[in-house]
């Protein structure tokens, strides 16, 4: 793999974790199988991509790009405990919404920032470290945002929403209103959504619409990963599993598209990460019922045929 | 302190499944009052509580606490006035925070949560901890494990200390103990009686058990078929024992108490 792939697969793991980290506000503290994701990631980038053009400066484009999403989170919390939609169905509503709100948003299908000063310039000459400048810029962001998020889930909020999510009833004996802290942890599982777009279309040099197809499948496989090496009880290993599982995830990509193995090509992507969270679900589960070790499963697996039952 | 006043509840109105859980409560109780709540399976105990707490809302009928007309009121707004106790250990805790991590919940119950660390300055801490050393369950050793890690006795005797960290109007305990191996049931009960004996709170409990009914609290109420049916206060309720409540429930009902848990426990 060259230097170019690694940075490359570096840089797109920081900008997904800030997705996983979302992920984890929304799926896991809250319990809100939240798919708003695939449609805050484009409009987070469509928002900042449009102000950039438009000359406003790059990072008040970019703290916009993470309102926007929060916003579209919002939506979709409100579509859930006002009008009690299905979270699931909440989240595909807005998602789907977004998709011409976007289109609206950008005036065509996709915007370029090439040449366009963007939240890295800076960087290039301050810290000029060639093609691992982005990455260490986002590594900073999301390192930030990860020390962010643990603050919060431990301020009075913060926990007044992990009961929420983890028991509602409870949560409510203890006078937390269950339906405001939706709305809170959504809007700020999007806002960090859209962040992640937004960085996104600042690193790539470019908007697209369809750009946000998958992004949650990507989130949760980036968690899922993490929370397999790192466990998920405790906030703190938690967070720092989106960031690590993140970032594997994409070295895995990376590899495996650079060596052709089994012949996946960029545009498998999508497919091949369906195949891992689903793959990565069904072990964590199993897991999870049993003392079930991943490694000596995996072994077992790989070198005996399993029995089946009948 | 608590009233509810010709409380109607029915569960599934308008459908064959209709079931009348409330016909008609009216129920006044005292400051300081400790009021244990019995009666047969479907007496509609629990109802009552739950309509007390806010989780069931009364077709018919109002709920005032401390003068405040509470019947619209959510029950996270109730909360503010009311400590509770479930009877799955489970319901009462959160898993997967730990036992400090309850507690600060508990502590910031009623109040404006904000973006102050939950577990508060050292002074807090330690208060808090002095709180759990009270419990007698060696639970100020594991103030940093979760929740989900503690025996039955232990989540309940937890929940009875969130339940009642803060003062407020009335405290209610549905068959907390039910849930427990007698051991632990008999720990729970006891710290529930020299906690609300200690700091004189109106309490709401429901039990299964006729003998429980009687040895605790200063009331006790018979419920039957979604009614008041007995209610046995003063210094005659201490000449009563087990079988004059089940002759009382027989000449009122004209039958005989079938739940042999009621009549055994």
């Amino acid at each position: 793999m060259s230097a170019l792939a690694i940075s490359g697969a570096l840089e797109a793991g920081l900008l997904f974790s800030l997705v996983a980290l979302g992920v984890y506000l929304s799926f896991r503290v809250l319990n809100f199988p939240d798919l708003t994701v695939d449609g805050s990631f484009p409009l987070g980038a469509a928002a900042t991509a449009v102000a950039i053009v438009n000359g406003v400066n790059p990072f008040l484009a970019t703290a916009i790009g993470m309102l926007a999403g929060g916003a579209a989170g919002l939506v979709s919390g409100i579509l859930n405990v006002r009008f009690r939609i299905l979270n699931l169905l909440a989240g595909i509503l807005t998602m789907v919404a977004l998709y011409s709100i976007n289109l609206r948003v950008m005036g065509r299908p996709n915007i370029s920032l090439y040449g366009e000063t963007t939240i890295f310039t800076p960087f290039e000459t301050l810290l000029d470290f060639g093609i691992w400048t982005n990455c260490a810029v986002l590594l900073f962001i999301a390192v930030a945002m990860k020390f962010l998020v643990d603050w919060f889930l431990s301020t009075q909020i913060g926990l007044a929403l992990r009961a929420s999510g983890e028991n509602p009833v409870m949560a409510r004996a203890q006078s937390v209103g269950n339906g405001r802290m939706t709305l809170i942890g959504i809007t700020l599982s999007n806002a960090l959504v859209g962040l992640a777009g937004s960085l996104f279309a600042q690193s790539q040099g470019m908007a697209d619409v369809s750009m946000g197809i998958g992004t949650i499948v990507t989130g949760l496989a980036a968690l899922i990963i993490g929370e397999t090496l790192l466990g998920s009880i405790k906030v703190v290993w938690a967070t720092l599993g989106c960031l690590i599982g993140s970032v594997l995830y994409r070295f895995f990509i990376a590899a495996a598209l650079n060596a052709g193995f089994l012949g996946i090509q960029a545009q498998d992507l999508n497919l091949v990460t369906a195949v891992v969270v689903a793959v990565a679900v069904v072990l964590s589960q199993a897991r999870r019922n049993s003392r079930f070790r991943l490694w000596p499963a995996l072994r077992r697996a790989l070198t005996a045929p399993q029995p089946q039952k009948g | 302190m608590l009233s509810v006043c010709d409380a109607h509840v029915t569960f599934n109105p308008g459908t064959p499944l209709a079931v009348p859980a409330l016909r008609g409560v009216d129920l006044d109780i005292e400051a300081g009052e400790f009021v244990t709540v019995i009666g047969t399976n479907g007496a509609g105990k629990s109802t009552l509580l739950s309509a007390v707490a806010g989780d069931v809302r009364l077709d018919r009928g109002g709920v005032y606490i401390d003068g405040h007309d509470v019947t619209a009121w959510p029950t996270e707004q109730r909360a503010a006035m009311i400590g509770r106790v479930f009877q799955e250990p489970r319901a009462g805790t959160c898993s997967s925070l730990t036992v400090e991590e309850n507690l600060a919940l508990a502590a910031s119950r009623g109040g404006r949560r904000g973006l102050r660390t939950a577990l508060g300055r050292g002074s807090e801490r330690r208060r808090l901890a002095d709180q759990v050393a009270r419990l007698g369950m060696g639970l100020e050793d594991r103030l940093g494990a979760l929740a989900g890690t503690l025996s039955g006795g232990q989540r309940q005797a937890l929940s009875l200390l969130m339940a009642t960290l803060l003062p407020m109007k009335i405290l209610i305990l549905d068959e907390h103990t039910a849930a427990l191996d007698p051991g632990a049931a008999a720990t729970v009960l006891d710290l529930s009686a020299e906690i609300t004996g200690e700091q004189r709170l109106t309490t709401l409990m429901v039990t299964h058990s006729m003998r429980n009914s009687l040895d605790f609290g200063t009331r006790t109420i018979m419920m039957n078929a979604g009614r008041i049916l007995l209610d046995i206060h003063g210094d005659k309720r201490k000449d009563y024992d087990v079988p004059d409540l089940l002759d009382l429930f027989k000449k009122t009902t004209g039958s005989a108490v079938e739940d042999d848990q009621l009549v055994l426990a």
